[in-house]
C-alpha cells in the first residue's frame, strides 16, 4: 500500500511539474569545495521556504565564473576571486558588475604517503615551492630534512600529485606559492589550473586523495576536509611570522582575522601568507558571484533573502563541516553590501 | 606428407578453436557487466532510489527521483524533436526524391551519425544554451534528438524500400494517390521496421551522457517546467562514481543497473518486434 | 511536370476525372514539399553544426595557426594551447584498443560466420548486439570501480615484472592512464568489429570456400587464405568504424584516463583525450581563447571520425558488392 501510494506521489510529481504553480527556481554553479556546506544550506533553506529552490552544480570554480559571466547561471561560485580581466569581461557583456561575497573559509593543506616516515612533517615556502617546481626531488633533501630534526627522511625521489582540473583549491595553492616563490610568480603564476612543471595529476580533491593513497613517497594538496576525512597526514606550514603552524579552524580563523579589518569594498581579498603568530599560511575565503543588477525581480530578492540567511543563520553548519566560520565584522559589511544588488 | 597433413590439421583445428574462444571472450564481457551491475547495484537498489530526491553532499540517503524523470523528460524531447525529423526525411528519401537531392541528404545524415556525441554536446550548448542564457532540459533534448535524427532516418529509408514493389504498384493501379499510397500501404508494410529502428534510436540516446553535460546540466531538485536544468540517470550515475563518497557510490551502481536494464529491455523489445514482423510475413 | 498535362487533353473522355486526379497530384505534390523540408532541415543543421564548429574556433586558428597541432603546452593562465597531449593521448588509448579489439573481434567473427552454426551465430550476435548497446557511462563505471583497481594490482605489477625492459610499461602503476583507458575502449569497440566483419564475411560467396576446400585446404585454410582475403575490404572498413568509435568516445575515457595533458612512452602513464578535455574544460574556460581552443578541438574530433567513418562506408560497401557481384556471376 504504502508503495502504491509513493508510486502515486511519483506519477502526481511528474503531473505537477508540467502544470502545478512551481516554486521559483534558481541555479547556480561554481567551486567544489564549499560543495559540502552548499549543498547542506540549498536544501535547509528549501525546507524552510518551499517556494524557493536553488540548485547549486560544483563543476569547479572556472565553471563558476564562465557560466556566470555567460548569464546561463544566476549566480556563480569561486574560491579565487575574480581577476581584473574577468571582471572587465562581465561587465562589457552585461553593462553591470558581478559582486563578491564570502561565504566561509577553509585551508589548503601539504599532505604525504611516506610509508618510512609517521611523524607530522614540517614544511618551509621554500620547501614547497621547490618540490611543486621539479628542484628539490629527494626526501633527505636539506631543504626538508633540515626543519625536520629527528625524522628519518628517505632517499627516495619525491612524487607530486596535483589537480588536473579547475579549482579553487588549486588557485590558493598557486596563489600562496606565487607570494613566498619569485620563480614560481613568473614560471607557473596563479589560477585555477595551472601548467605544472612537475607531477601527476588527480581529478578533484578525491582523485588527488586517491593516488597519493596508492603512491609512495607523494606529496600533493588538498582541502583540510578531505584530508581529515580521508585520514592522511598533513603537514605544517611556516607561516609568514616563522612558526610552523597546523591548519585548524582556529588557525583559519585567524589568518581571516587580519583580512577583517581592513576588507576591501569588493571583497576580493587573498589571505594567504598572512601576518600573525597564529595563522595559517594557506587560507583563503570561498566566494559567491552575485550580479549586481537582475532582470527578474523575484530572482533578485530571493538570492537577498538567502544571503542574509547564510550569513546569520548558514553560519552555524559551518564548523560541523569543518569550515571556519566568517569573522563578525565582515558578516556586517556583506550584510551591507546586500543593498547593492538591484 | 602425412606429418604434414597432419600438422595442417592440427593448425587448423587450433585456430578454429581460438576463433571459439575469441567468440566465448566477447560474449562474456556482456555477461561479466551484467552480472557486475546486478551485483552492486542489486544490493544498493532501494525503493528510495526511484522516489527520493538527492541528499546534500556526504549525507546518506536520498535517491535519484529527479534524475529517472528528468532522463524520461528528456527522452521525450529527443523524440519528439528526432523521430519526426528522421521519419518524414525518410519518406522523403524513399519514395518522393532521386539523384542529388537524395544523395545530400544521405550524406549529411551519415555524416551527423558519426559526429562523436562530446561535439554533439558543443553544437548545442552554442545554439541552445548560450543564446538563451540558460542551461535547459529543452537544450538537452535537442542534443539526444539530433543524435536520433540520422539513426532513424536510414533505416526507415531501408524499411520502406524493402516493402515489396507489388504492393505499391498495386495500391496505385486502384487509383491512390502517391501519399495516399504511402501513408495507407507502404508505411503500414514496413510498420515494425520503422518501430524498431525508433526504439533503437531512443535506446541509443538513452545512455548518453557527454551532450547531457552542457546542455542538461544537472539539477538537486525537481526541475521545474523545461526550460530548467535537469539532472538525468547518465550524468547522475557519472558524477556520482567519481565522489568520494560510499553511499554515492552504491547509488551510482543502483542507477546504472536501471539505466542498463531499461536499455537492454527496449533493445530486446525492439529486435524482438522485427523477428515477428518476418515470421509473420513467412507465413 | 508539364509533360503530362500536355498529354492528357488527347483523352477527351477523361477530362472530369482529369481535375480529379490534378487535385489527388496535388496531395501529393503537399505530401512531397513536408517531406522535404524535415529532409532538408537534416542537410541544415549538419550544416550549421559544420558552421559553428568553424566559426566557434577562429580565435585560436588565427593566433595559432599550424602550431596548435604541434605544440603541447596546454596553459590557461598565460593563454597558450596546443593540441599535441591530448591528439597524443587519443591516438595511443585508440591504438592499444585496437591492438587488443582487432584479433578478438576478427576471431569472433570468423568464428560466428564460418563455424558456428546459423542458430548459435544468430544467439550470439544478438549478445554481441546487446554488448554495442550498452552506454559509455556504464563502461566507466566499471572501469572505475573494477578495472582500475585490477590493472594497480594485479595487471601493471604483472607487466612492469615480465615486460618491464620495454619503454612501455614502466613507472608507476597509478591504475588509471593510457593502458586502462585502452582496456575499455577494446570492450566498447570489439562489437562493431565483430557484427559488421560478421556481416561481410557471411557475404563472400559459398563457391569461394568449396573451391578451396575441394583443392584440399583445410577448413582454416580455406578461412584464412580464400575467405578472409575475399572480405578485407570489409573488415578494414570494421576496423575504421571501431577507431572512430574509439577516437570519439568520451565518457569512459574521462573516467579513467587520469586527465593530465603529458605525452610519455609510458602506457601506465595518465594522460588526456580530446573528447576528455572538452567534456572537463568547456563549462570551465573563462578566457575565450581557452574556449575556442576546446571548440578547435572538437573540430579537430570532428574532422577524424568523419574520414575514418567516410572510408569505413566505402570498404564495407564496395566489400559487399563484390561478394554479391561474385556471387552472381
Amino acid at each position: 500500500m504504502k508503495r502504491i501510494s509513493a508510486g502515486l506521489a511519483v506519477a502526481l510529481g511528474f503531473a505537477g511539474l508540467l502544470w502545478a504553480d512551481s516554486p521559483l527556481s534558481i541555479n547556480g554553479a561554481g567551486a567544489t569545495f564549499p560543495n559540502p556546506i552548499y549543498s547542506k544550506w540549498f536544501d535547509e533553506y528549501h525546507k524552510k521556504f518551499s517556494t524557493i529552490q536553488i540548485n547549486y552544480q560544483s563543476q569547479g570554480s572556472g565553471a563558476g565564473i564562465k557560466q556566470v559571466t555567460e548569464g546561463t547561471v544566476d549566480f556563480g561560485a569561486s574560491d579565487g576571486p575574480m581577476n581584473e580581466e574577468q571582471l572587465k569581461a562581465y561587465q562589457d557583456k552585461h553593462g553591470s558588475g558581478i559582486l563578491h561575497f564570502p561565504t566561509v573559509l577553509g585551508a589548503v593543506v601539504p599532505t604525504y604517503n611516506i610509508p618510512s616516515v609517521s611523524a607530522e612533517l614540517n614544511f618551509t615556502p621554500e620547501a614547497l615551492a621547490g618540490i611543486f617546481l621539479g628542484k628539490i626531488t629527494k626526501w633527505n633533501d636539506p631543504a626538508i630534512a633540515d626543519v625536520n630534526k629527528g625524522v628519518t627522511l628517505p632517499a627516495e625521489d619525491i612524487v607530486v600529485v596535483h589537480r588536473a582540473d579547475g579549482s579553487g583549491t588549486t588557485y590558493c595553492w598557486t596563489d600562496y606559492l606565487s607570494k613566498v616563490s619569485e620563480e614560481w610568480k613568473t614560471k607557473v603564476g596563479k589560477g585555477t589550473s595551472v601548467n605544472w612543471p612537475v607531477g601527476l595529476g588527480g581529478k578533484g580533491n578525491e582523485g588527488v586523495t586517491g593516488t597519493l593513497k596508492n603512491t609512495p613517497d607523494s606529496i600533493g594538496y588538498v582541502e583540510l576536509i578531505y584530508a581529515e576525512s580521508n585520514k592522511i597526514p598533513y603537514g605544517n606550514v611556516k607561516n609568514a611570522a616563522g612558526v610552523f603552524v597546523k591548519a585548524s579552524l582556529a588557525s583559519v580563523t585567524a589568518a581571516a582575522a587580519g583580512a577583517a579589518k581592513e576588507m576591501p569594498d569588493d571583497f576580493r581579498v587573498s589571505i594567504t601568507n598572512a601576518p600573525g603568530k597564529a595563522v595559517y599560511p594557506i587560507s583563503t575565503f570561498t566566494w559567491l558571484l552575485i550580479p549586481e543588477k537582475f532582470t527578474d525581480s523575484a530572482k533578485r530578492d530571493a538570492i537577498k533573502g538567502f544571503l542574509k540567511w547564510a550569513l546569520a543563520d548558514g553560519q552555524s553548519y559551518a564548523e560541523a563541516l569543518s569550515y571556519a566560520k566568517l569573522p563578525k565584522e565582515v558578516v556586517a559589511k556583506e550584510v551591507k553590501a546586500i543593498n547593492k544588488i538591484q | 606428407m602425412s606429418a604434414r597433413l597432419r600438422w595442417r590439421k592440427f593448425v587448423s583445428g587450433f585456430m578454429l578453436t581460438m576463433t571459439g574462444v575469441c567468440a566465448f571472450v566477447a560474449v562474456s564481457a556482456l555477461f561479466l557487466i551484467l552480472g557486475y551491475l546486478v551485483y552492486h547495484g542489486g544490493i544498493s537498489i532501494s525503493w528510495n532510489f526511484f522516489t527520493k530526491l538527492p541528499v546534500p553532499v556526504g549525507e546518506t540517503g536520498g535517491g535519484m527521483a529527479n534524475a529517472i524523470v528528468g532522463s524520461g523528460k528528456l527522452l521525450l524531447l529527443a523524440t519528439l524533436f528526432g523521430v519526426p525529423i528522421g521519419f518524414l526525411g525518410a519518406i522523403y528519401l524513399a519514395e518522393f526524391s532521386g539523384g542529388t537531392t537524395a544523395f545530400i541528404v544521405r550524406y549529411a545524415a551519415d555524416l551527423l551519425n558519426g559526429v562523436p556525441s562530446i561535439v554533439v554536446g558543443i553544437f548545442a550548448y552554442a545554439v541552445a544554451v548560450l543564446p538563451f542564457k540558460h542551461f535547459s532540459t529543452l537544450a538537452g533534448g535537442f542534443a539526444l534528438g539530433l543524435m536520433m535524427i540520422p539513426i532513424t532516418l536510414r533505416s526507415t529509408e531501408e524499411f520502406l524500400r524493402s516493402v515489396p514493389k507489388e504492393l505499391r504498384e498495386g495500391a496505385m493501379a486502384l487509383g491512390a494517390s502517391k501519399w495516399k499510397t504511402i501513408a495507407t500501404v507502404i508505411v503500414p508494410a514496413a510498420y515494425r521496421g520503422i518501430l524498431t529502428a525508433i526504439l533503437l534510436a531512443f535506446a541509443r540516446v538513452a545512455g548518453e551522457t557527454a551532450p547531457l553535460l552542457f546542455t542538461a546540466f544537472g539539477n538537486e531538485f525537481w526541475s521545474q517546467g523545461w526550460n530548467q536544468p535537469t539532472a538525468s540517470l547518465p550524468a547522475k550515475i557519472y558524477a556520482y562514481a567519481l565522489s568520494p563518497y560510499d553511499d554515492w557510490h552504491r547509488q551510482a551502481w543502483a542507477g546504472g543497473l536501471v539505466l542498463l536494464g531499461l536499455i537492454l529491455v527496449i533493445n530486446i523489445v525492439a529486435r524482438g518486434i522485427l523477428s515477428r514482423g518476418i515470421s509473420v510475413s513467412r507465413t | 511536370m508539364a509533360t503530362p498535362t500536355a498529354t492528357v487533353p488527347s483523352a477527351g473522355p477523361l477530362v472530369g476525372s482529369r481535375s480529379f486526379l490534378a487535385k489527388l497530384r496535388e496531395g501529393d505534390e503537399i505530401a512531397r514539399l513536408i517531406t522535404f523540408l524535415f529532409a532538408a532541415s537534416v542537410v541544415l543543421l549538419t550544416v550549421l553544426l559544420v558552421y559553428e564548429l568553424w566559426i566557434g574556433s577562429s580565435l585560436p586558428r588565427h593566433k595559432f595557426g599550424f602550431n596548435f597541432f604541434r605544440t603541447s603546452v596546454w596553459d590557461p593562465i598565460f593563454d597558450q594551447f596546443g593540441a599535441l597531449p591530448f591528439i597524443y593521448g587519443t591516438v595511443v588509448t585508440a591504438a592499444v584498443a585496437l591492438i587488443l579489439a582487432v584479433p578478438l573481434g576478427i576471431g569472433a567473427a570468423i568464428f560466428l560466420a564460418e563455424l558456428a552454426p546459423a542458430r548459435l551465430s544468430d544467439t550470439l550476435e544478438f549478445f554481441i548486439d546487446l554488448l554495442a548497446a550498452v552506454p559509455s557511462v556504464i563502461y566507466g563505471l566499471l572501469g572505475v570501480f573494477v578495472v582500475v583497481p585490477l590493472m594497480r594490482s594485479y595487471i601493471q605489477p604483472a607487466l612492469k615484472s615480465t615486460l618491464g625492459f620495454l619503454p612501455l610499461f614502466q613507472g608507476p602503476a597509478y591504475g588509471v592512464g593510457f593502458l586502462t583507458a585502452g582496456m575499455v575502449l577494446a570492450i566498447m569497440v570489439i562489437p562493431y568489429i565483430i557484427s559488421v566483419s560478421r556481416e561481410v564475411l557471411l557475404s563472400v560467396p559459398r563457391d569461394q570456400r568449396e573451391a578451396a576446400l575441394s583443392l584440399g585446404a583445410t577448413r582454416w585454410e580455406s578461412t584464412w587464405k580464400v575467405v578472409v582475403p575475399f572480405a578485407r575490404g570489409g573488415i578494414f572498413g570494421s576496423i575504421f568504424l571501431a577507431l572512430a568509435r574509439a577516437l570519439g568516445e568520451t565518457i569512459a575515457v574521462a573516467m579513467v584516463i587520469g586527465n593530465q595533458p603529458i605525452i610519455k612512452a609510458s602506457l601506465f602513464s595518465s594522460g588526456y583525450s580530446i573528447a576528455a578535455v572538452i567534456a572537463n574544460e568547456l563549462t570551465e574556460a573563462t578566457s575565450n581563447l581557452h574556449y575556442q581552443s576546446l571548440i578547435e578541438l572538437g573540430l579537430v574530433l570532428f574532422l577524424l571520425t568523419f574520414i575514418l567513418n567516410g572510408l569505413a562506408r566505402i570498404l564495407i560497401v564496395a566489400t559487399s558488392q563484390k561478394g554479391s557481384a561474385v556471387g552472381n556471376a
